[in-house]
């Protein structure tokens, strides 16, 4: 079906169903229960796992397959954003003309970045993407300020032309009609379940996309990919030059983060600088690494998990900390509570940090990995994975440095 | 003229820490070829040392003097800093003002020892990893060691004063022959600078003259080789992977006073030092602190009312477009040598 192997049409099917049914799984917890903290079934956070996945997906594409690490892909998250908020300024609120020129804007840009910083590869590859990506933010945050706005970031004004407004047009993000921001409440028992429109144009996107990433994946052009990153010169001497099928990949990821800038700017008509910024870059790093680069379900998984605890980590107080504790005798219960205060709350970053340094360590696949070989401990498997860069006979090692 | 001269001066304090901070880069990374993120946590841990001297130094005791009344007819509350009553009032008031210059002898242990931690603890794993790993890696460490800080600091810039002999300015334009007023610089920035040549040039008289940094220098031409001479390189690259880290620190502390210490200066500092290790050339000790004083000297001539106004917002952009259009022409940096990371 559709082009792909009876296997990737099954796990496509379940990433289908998980995708669509995501506002009731994420709400395990009946409102009002002591869990309820946990659950992440609301839109603006169901919408942000959406987004930030097609971005990771996106970044996967290039790093993961190709091992050329960008540290500038914020860069193409911004134009993206500011596409849509432009289109809105120019002909109205609906977020189709916006989608389709960010994603031909970033790829334009994308294509002149890429050109540039793809002459050369590994670290100076690397220092180029920031470079470029922090001039960009420097650029949208102070000098082109015609253009984004500078600091106060770009917003939609009633004096604006919006030449395909009309009375009856509606006055917030909306696709032909369907608004963004409406959302269907379903309570059934004690459960509330939230079905937000945005949430479902963003992940019908998402899927689409996914789609057309496992396609990648499974293409000629993907294993070309792959080789380059395996091993660059065996692939020169094979008589193949690399530079046009990096090119495209990093055409094809600037495309992605352009479009999930757009989509961030479709749930919330505004579109700022600090976007940009190479941190910005480097979380879609985390994502994708966290996840397990070079798979097909590690950037969005990283993706799910960073933001889910960003949101749910960020929440917790002290008072919270203590009502979990409480069965502990009062002294046991202070130090655990003081143990644990500074990885929680505000300091979810450390615990990011931490993380994501084990991950490195530890779990050079990522989750993904993580996950197989739990698995394979239970069912009691050791047979060796097939996925791209385990497999010691096919792809050697990256040599180490060597002056 | 003066106004060239002016600006001149002005980019040598940034200028300044780039070098610092980019000769610590390619220390690192010309010795253990390891791309270090973390380094700009280094000099944000160093101008927190300064913080943290101010904070120590400042610890007071309180008494109550009956004799005096606050406006609430209560009596009056004297702080007086430990440090007064242990050296006695003059000497004391002076250990408070000089706290900035002698937080050096407090970054110079910590950032040693961190930087030995970092090296056998997390670093020396790394050696054999693909680059990209190691940048992930540190990247993680730098986030961590900002977190940290901002735990224990807060998230505000903390300002930090320098010794009031360095508060004003000197009117330079005097000693140099031009009209009064003309050219007015920051003591401290001055002091900066020369203190930040005052490092540059130890490290690289340690490089140059001594047996150890003898050594060092042919491990970073040949590893290998100097491994099979019998010389354990290992614990000489950890040794240098201190003294880096005490450079960033040291450029750290001396910048607090210029700039009030926050937990993301490192970050900030970071992305432009790299820019400077690149157009400088990776592995070259003299290009690294060669382009830091240009591109800092190149920004602050963009930023000239007089620049600005025929290219605006060039001032924003001038290190990025340098670096861009350098790596372009000549790939390797301006005194990057053969051989050095080029997959």
């Amino acid at each position: 079906m559709l082009g792909l192997s009876k296997k990737d049409t099954t796990f496509l099917l379940v990433v289908i169903f998980l995708t669509l049914a995501t506002p009731i799984l994420l709400q395990p917890f009946p409102e009002g229960s002591a869990m309820a903290q946990f659950n992440a079934g609301y839109p603006d956070l169901m919408q942000r796992f959406a987004i930030y996945g097609i971005f990771a997906i996106g970044f996967n594409i290039l790093f993961g397959l190709t091992g050329y690490l960008s540290f500038g892909h914020a860069a193409f998250l911004g134009v993206g954003s500011y596409s849509v908020v432009w289109m809105y300024k120019l002909l109205s609120y609906n977020v189709l003309p916006g989608l389709v020129l960010a994603v031909i804007t970033s790829a334009l840009f994308a294509l002149f970045i890429g050109y540039i910083s793809l002459r050369r590869s590994g670290i100076y590859f690397s220092i180029l993407t920031l470079a470029f990506a922090q001039m960009s933010f420097n650029l949208a945050y102070s000098v082109l300020t015609p253009l984004t706005n500078g600091e106060t970031g770009l917003q939609v004004y009633t004096d604006d032309p919006q030449i395909l407004m009309d009375a009856a047009s509606p006055n917030s993000p909306h696709f032909f009609g369907i608004l963004m921001i409406e959302s269907t409440k379903v309570n059934i028992g004690g459960w509330q379940f939230t079905f937000n429109n945005g949430y479902y144009f963003c992940a019908i996107i998402a899927i689409i996309v996914f789609y057309l990433s496992l396609r990648i994946f499974r293409s000629p052009f993907g294993t070309m990919l792959r080789a380059i990153k395996t091993n660059q010169t065996r692939m020169n001497y094979t008589g193949l030059n690399p530079r046009p099928y990096t090119l495209a990949a990093f055409v094809i990821s600037g495309m992605y983060a352009g479009l999930a800038g757009g989509l961030l700017a479709s749930m919330d008509p505004l579109a700022g600088a600090e976007r940009m910024q190479w941190t910005a870059s480097g979380e879609v790093v985390l994502m994708t690494i966290l996840g397990g680069a070079g798979t097909l379900m590690g950037p969005v998984l990283g993706a799910g998990f960073i933001k889910y605890f960003e949101n749910i980590f960020s929440k917790i107080n002290d008072n919270i900390l203590h009502s979990w504790f409480s069965a502990l005798p009062d002294g046991v219960e202070d130090a655990v509570v003081f143990l644990v205060h500074p990885f929680i709350g505000k300091g979810w970053s450390l615990t990011l940090g931490l993380l994501f340094m084990m991950v490195v360590i530890f779990l050079p696949g990522g989750l993904i990995e993580g996950g197989t070989r739990i698995w394979n401990a239970i069912t009691g498997k050791n047979r060796k994975s097939n996925k791209p860069g385990q497999d010691g006979k096919h792809h050697p090692k990256p040599s180490a440095h060597v002056n | 003229m003066d106004a060239i001269i002016l600006q001149l001066l002005n980019g040598l304090d940034k200028g300044s820490a780039y070098a610092l901070i980019a000769l610590g880069l390619t220390l690192i990374f010309g010795t253990l070829g390891v791309v270090n993120f973390a380094h700009g946590a280094m000099f944000m841990i160093g101008a927190f040392c300064a913080v943290t001297m101010q904070k120590i130094l400042g610890i007071s005791t309180i008494t109550l003097d009956p004799e005096k009344l606050d406006f609430l007819g209560k009596p009056l509350q004297i702080k007086t800093p430990i440090v007064e009553s242990l050296f006695g009032k003059g000497l004391g008031d002076s250990i408070i003002n000089w706290s900035v210059p002698l937080s050096i002898l407090l970054a110079i242990p910590v950032m040693l020892v961190l930087g030995y931690i970092m090296e056998r603890g997390l670093i020396k794993h790394f050696y054999k990893r693909p680059h990209a790993d190691q940048i992930l890696v540190t990247f993680g460490l730098a986030i961590v060691l900002q977190e940290i800080v901002k735990y224990f600091y807060g998230a505000n810039p903390i300002p930090t004063a320098a010794p009031d002999m360095f508060r004003g300015s000197i009117d330079f334009g005097v000693l140099i022959g031009f009209a009064e007023n003309a050219i007015i610089y920051p003591a401290w920035r001055l002091v900066y600078f020369l203190f930040s040549m005052a490092i540059v040039g130890a490290v690289f008289a340690f490089l140059r003259f001594t047996t150890f940094g003898m050594v060092v220098r042919a491990g970073m031409a040949d590893r290998e080789t100097v491994g099979l001479l019998g010389i354990n390189i290992d614990k000489r690259f950890t040794i240098m992977f201190g003294i880096a880290a005490a450079v960033a620190g040291l450029a750290g502390v001396m910048y607090a006073p210029i700039n009030s210490p926050n937990y993301h200066m490192g970050m900030d500092f970071l992305v432009l030092s790299f820019v400077v290790v690149v157009v400088g050339g990776m592995g070259s000790l003299p290009g690294a602190v060669l382009a830091g004083f240009l591109l800092g000297i190149l920004e602050s001539f963009a930023s000239m009312n007089e620049v600005k106004s025929v290219i605006p917002g060039i001032d924003q952009i001038i290190i990025y477009l340098v670096a861009i259009i350098i790596l372009l022409t000549r790939p390797r940096g301006l005194m990057g040598r053969k051989g050095v990371m080029e997959e």
